[in-house]
């Protein structure tokens, strides 16, 4: 159980990360520590103590493997959080080359 | 197992807070990367060797990306202070009362339905697979795939591959139109 608690206290540190602080960069890597904190609770559900990693091997007969549900869910998950996280820092490039800051409290004056 | 878990999961926890404390931008994006290579350490300990294969693939393409962003711009931190003295008086910054009180009340919010939630859990190591019971047995011969981690992903949910690729592709385009350094006539 305390390993489900200390998944869930990544999260709030990267959800303390985004709510408070104001640097472009910074509320990136708030974001991505948000995610890994998910991933890590998906790997965390599917485990099963003496489970086998899922890969089937012709001489052993074991059948007792990790769930691969969440792992196969969480593949995809982090490839897109790949995707999103270069699109955040395209649009932070795109702030910095307008504004020279990387200061939310500058980027105010947004137009259009 | 547990125990181990929890000294990799307390050794990430301090590496994101250092992330989001250190003074230089360079050095609080190697400390996210703290955070990621910890996550491979746990997937791992945890019989995901498919996922840790992709997250350090992964997380070596976002920190280069994210060192490029940083080297290109400024690597300075913000001179954010809590306390501000006006005439001799220090004072809380009131922008700083407000962050902590919603950060409070989004933590109390979350941790009561995460205390709800873990009653409803199974405890950690003692999974019921229910409907990955059946991919387990049948996905050799349906699929034909050693690994059942492909066996799910590509063959009995490939559309969620599908949709996966669609993001990625419109992430791109985004990307692409973001970047454009003028407008088309």
């Amino acid at each position: 159980m305390i390993v489900y608690l200390l998944c869930f206290i990544l999260f709030l540190v990267g959800l303390f990360g985004v709510l408070t602080k104001r640097n472009v960069i910074k509320i990136v890597i708030g974001l991505s520590i948000m995610e890994f904190s998910i991933f890590l609770f998906f790997a965390l559900i599917g485990y099963i103590d003496e489970g086998l990693a899922p890969i089937i091997v012709q001489n052993i007969s074991s059948t007792k493997f990790v769930d691969p549900l969440p792992q196969a869910m969480v593949l995809t998950a982090i490839v897109i959080g790949l995707a999103t996280n270069s699109m955040l820092l395209a649009i932070a490039i795109r702030l910095y080359k307008k504004y020279n800051t990387f200061d939310i409290r500058k980027i105010n004056s947004l137009k259009g | 197992m547990e125990i181990i878990l929890s000294i990799v999961i307390v050794f990430m926890i301090l590496g994101a807070i250092y992330a989001l404390y250190a003074k230089d931008l360079l050095s609080a994006l190697i400390a996210c990367g703290i955070v990621g290579y910890g996550l491979v350490i746990c997937f791992l300990l945890l019989r995901a060797p498919d996922l840790a294969i992709v997250q350090i693939v992964v997380e070596t393409i976002t920190l280069v990306i994210m060192v490029a962003v940083v080297l290109n711009s400024t690597r300075e931190e913000l001179k954010e202070k809590a306390v501000v003295k006006v005439d001799g008086v220090s004072y809380v910054h009131q922008r700083y009362i407000v962050n902590v009180i919603l950060v409070v009340v989004f933590a109390l919010f979350l941790l009561y339905f995460f205390k709800e939630s873990i009653y409803t859990l199974n405890h950690f190591g003692e999974h019921v697979t229910r409907m990955s019971t059946a991919y387990i047995e049948s996905a050799a011969e349906q699929t034909g795939s050693a690994n059942l981690v492909t066996g799910v992903l590509f063959d009995f949910r490939g559309y969620d591959t599908l949709g996966e690729a669609t993001i990625l592709f419109t992430a791109v385009i985004g990307i692409l139109t973001i970047l454009r350094a003028k407008a088309k006539k």
